[in-house]
């Protein structure tokens, strides 16, 4: 019986991707574990290897071939035995041999993490881009990508540490290309140790560098996490101004599809509560660059949040030479008047999508992304609710003291008399998050949960 | 060696060859130091070194009689009994281009880089004038001027910082130096290893120094450390380690020259261990459960840093009159600086929020 070899998903969240190279032909004979192709997907370039022993029959999917879905067949493998040379691809419409089990089978729930995705875009362009800018398309990755270029060209001082961010080319490819343009005196490969690499780091933004600090994920800078606080954000006021410390801490955060709880938090409000400290959560392409690219100047330490699930989505990014944009600034992505929804990174999507939908049933939501999350742009925040009135924070986070609880806090303390209902909070669940697909699913935020809560406090 | 002969029989000489010239770079520093241990001071080098000394000793005196008064609050840790460590090393740097670091224990590395007793003082009292603007304290005080980068408070921070320093002096080219002191107690601080690990492998123009006062508060080494000759430590990381009597403030210089001219040339990183004593307790709150009375008094008696260097003063015709000339002007200085220290004004209260960050947003 021929084997079929399909396109194997190589991360929880691919897709498809595009068939690269085939490293063997129809005819070669091949044992488990030889490399039969190369793979490449928007984060990664990964290697497919045989399982089964066996003769190339046909190659159905040549190389070259983009965005081949996860599970379509690429080649049919021959066993021992069989004529290789007679095996046929099977028919488009012929489904796959059945699985035959006694076992009920039942199909697992997609990651919670696919309630977060969102096709909705911005619908107010950001004021600080100049009126009549050409417009291009790019991934978030590639604006961040751009941002540390740009900025490594301008300033001779700054630098790229952190683990697999050179030869490897980013564990999210964000740092692609770096280390071909600027050398390895410039885009520097650690070894695993956060906590003293992210102190070297810090050390040599106070020795006058501009070090920029690549976490693979913000989970791991808990490691880190005293050279955040305690080196980098005090410094300049234990120091009475003398010694600055302007390096930019930077990386995946929030909740990422499948990976467990160790893997999987927002860390904004934990440096959202530091004095000394400027956090930035960007949501878009726009942002992603225009604030690396203040961050990266800005004399004072930064911790620039991503967000893995959003590196790769497509948004319009403007084509200007310079593209910095002011941090503390909070942007409104929709305008409406009859409710405030206050969000920031991923859970901008979700709070679009719900606008959106809200929209359809005579609900005019306004969505503001916060953008900066120290510090925090409240007079954007209050200044929609005196317009709306009516407040909703949609936040992929824990929601016990979280920037939900703060924008709550702000607007008992400062627009109290503009309050037509309770300030509410969507946050995820207030439990570390699960593996399971649907228990992830139940845990997460979504736009359905913003809806309700905008109904809510809209008493509708 | 039989080892060696089966080794030889099994064709795995050359390995084993190489292996002990590894091992060789590794104590050869170490070596060189053994053959030559003092710097050869000429009479004035030897004076200066005596009042640098003697500098950091009054001051913590001072300081110390000033924490009694409530004069200075918090956490104050006082060096005396370092002395030599500070003034020996510091002494063979370049000023103005090699840079310091240190931990909390921190007023006679800033004293032994020329830093004025006075803005020292007024920090440690918690006024405008001092170094931090009264808003650091003892334990966090800087002179970006100075090269001196603190001061901090977080046990072992020090050392990565210290790394980093390091690789900006690299990455500018400018042939500085970066020396990183900690404790006995830091360096049982897993971060500290991972400096090494970097600092190695990058080949970065860093010495590392470990004061081993023989307690981390109040855990004597033996009872904190599984080893506890600390110069072997960077073996794993293929960084050379040297044993130095701190106590002696030319054997202390002499070891820094030969630390200094091995990373200076290029060659990575230098672990030096310098065996120290503190006479004062950890902190200002010291229970002196820990050590016996006539243990501090052994040391003092026997190996104190400044009647050592005393002594050859003496020895090479230097008067005691004029010893004791040297006492008085650095307890003048020292009273001035308390005197500055005291009758300076508390900061401003529009101080409170000033510093947060640099830019505004």
């Amino acid at each position: 019986m021929a084997i079929e070899l399909k396109m194997p998903a190589l991360s929880p969240t691919m897709e498809e991707g595009k068939l690269a190279k085939w490293l063997v032909k129809e005819g070669d004979e091949v044992t488990s574990g030889d490399i039969l192709a190369e793979i490449e997907t928007d984060k990664a370039t990964m290697e497919f290897e045989a399982v089964d022993e066996g003769t190339v029959g046909k190659i159905v999917v040549p190389e070259g071939t983009e965005g081949v879905k996860v599970g379509t067949v690429i080649a049919m493998l021959a066993g021992e035995g069989e004529d290789a040379s007679a095996v046929e691809a099977p028919q488009p419409v012929v489904e796959a041999q059945q699985v035959k089990s006694d076992v009920t089978q039942e199909t697992p729930a997609e990651s919670g993490t696919a309630q977060l995705a969102s096709e909705a875009r911005p619908k107010v362009s950001d004021p600080e881009v100049p009126h009549g800018t050409n417009m291009k398309t790019s991934t978030v990755r590639e604006a961040l990508r751009d941002a540390m270029a740009e900025e490594m060209r301008r300033d001779e001082r700054v630098f790229v540490m952190g683990e697999e961010v050179a030869e490897y080319q980013g564990a999210y490819k964000v740092t692609q290309g770096l280390l071909e343009e600027f050398g390895a005196k410039r885009v520097i490969d650690t070894p695993i140790t956060e906590y003293g690499f992210a102190g070297i780091g810090t050390g040599a933004a106070m020795g006058g560098l501009r070090p920029i600090v690549e976490f693979m994920t913000f989970n791991f800078a808990m490691q880190a996490i005293d050279h955040i606080i305690n080196s980098a954000a005090k410094t300049n006021y234990m120091s009475g101004g003398q010694m600055r410390c302007p390096v930019v801490f930077r990386g995946p955060n929030g909740a990422a599809s499948r990976v467990g709880a160790q893997h999987s938090q927002n860390y904004g409000p934990w440096y959202a509560q530091v004095p000394g400290l400027v956090v930035i959560a960007p949501y878009d392409a726009s942002d992603a660059k225009g604030l690396l690219k203040a961050a990266i100047r800005c004399e004072d330490p930064v911790v620039f949040l991503e967000n893995e699930l959003v590196y790769g989505r497509t948004f319009e990014l403007p084509e200007l030479d310079d593209h910095v944009l002011p941090i503390g600034k909070a942007r409104i992505m929709r305008e409406g008047k009859d409710v405030t929804i206050v969000s920031y990174s991923i859970g901008v999507g979700v709070a679009l999508e719900a606008a959106e939908a809200l929209a359809a049933e005579g609900i005019d939501a306004e969505v503001i992304d916060l953008r900066t999350l120290r510090p925090l742009d409240k007079e954007t925040v209050l200044e929609s609710l005196a317009k709306t009135n009516r407040m909703v924070v949609a936040e992929e986070g824990f929601p016990v003291c979280s920037i939900a609880s703060e924008i709550a806090a702000i607007c008992m303390e400062e627009g109290f008399d503009d309050l037509d209902a309770p300030v509410v909070r969507v946050c995820n669940e207030d439990v570390p998050l699960p593996y399971a697909a649907n228990l992830e699913k139940a845990a997460l935020i979504d736009a359905p949960r913003v809806i309700e809560a905008v109904k809510k406090v809209c008493y509708r | 060696m039989p080892k060696a002969k089966n080794a030889a029989d099994s064709g795995n000489e050359p390995a084993v060859a190489a292996e002990e010239g590894e091992d060789f770079a590794l104590r050869s520093l170490q070596q060189a130091h053994a053959a030559d241990r003092r710097y050869k001071a000429s009479k004035e080098e030897l004076l200066h070194f005596y009042e640098q000394m003697l500098l950091i000793r009054r001051f913590e005196e001072k300081a110390g009689q000033l924490y009694g008064l409530g004069l200075i609050g918090g956490f104050c840790h006082l060096y005396i009994g370092q002395e030599a460590v500070a003034v020996g090393l510091q002494s063979s740097l370049k000023g103005g281009l090699d840079s310091v670091i240190t931990g909390y224990r921190d007023h006679g590395h800033m004293l032994a880089y020329g830093i004025d007793p006075k803005v020292i003082m007024a920090e440690l009292t918690g006024r405008h004038s001092g170094i931090s603007k009264g808003k650091g304290g003892s334990m966090h005080m800087f002179s970006v001027d100075h090269k001196f980068y603190g001061g901090h408070g977080i046990v072992g921070a020090q050392v990565p910082l210290g790394t980093g320093l390091a690789f900006s002096h690299k990455y500018n080219e400018d042939g500085g130096v970066t020396v990183a002191y900690f404790g006995d107690g830091a360096a049982n601080q897993g971060q500290v290893y991972e400096s090494f690990n970097m600092a190695s492998l990058w080949n970065l123009p860093i010495v590392f120094v470990v004061e081993n006062n023989q307690y981390a508060m109040g855990t004597a080494v033996k009872r904190g450390s599984a080893e506890t000759h600390f110069y072997r430590r960077g073996t794993a990381f293929r960084i050379p380690g040297m044993q130095v009597d701190g106590m002696d403030v030319l054997e202390v210089r002499k070891a820094a020259e030969i630390a200094l001219e091995h990373v200076r040339g290029g060659n990575g990183p230098v672990l030096m261990e310098l065996s120290t004593y503190r006479y004062r307790g950890h902190s200002m709150s010291d229970p002196a459960k820990y050590r016996s009375r006539e243990e501090v008094q052994d040391v003092r008696q026997k190996r104190d840093p400044i009647e050592h260097a005393k002594a050859e003063l003496m020895e090479m015709g230097v008067s005691e009159a004029s010893l004791k000339d040297i006492d008085k002007r650095m307890r003048a200085l020292v009273t001035e600086a308390a005197d500055f220290a005291e009758s300076s004004p508390e900061p401003e209260m529009s101080e409170l929020y000033t510093d947060v960050l640099v830019e505004r947003y």
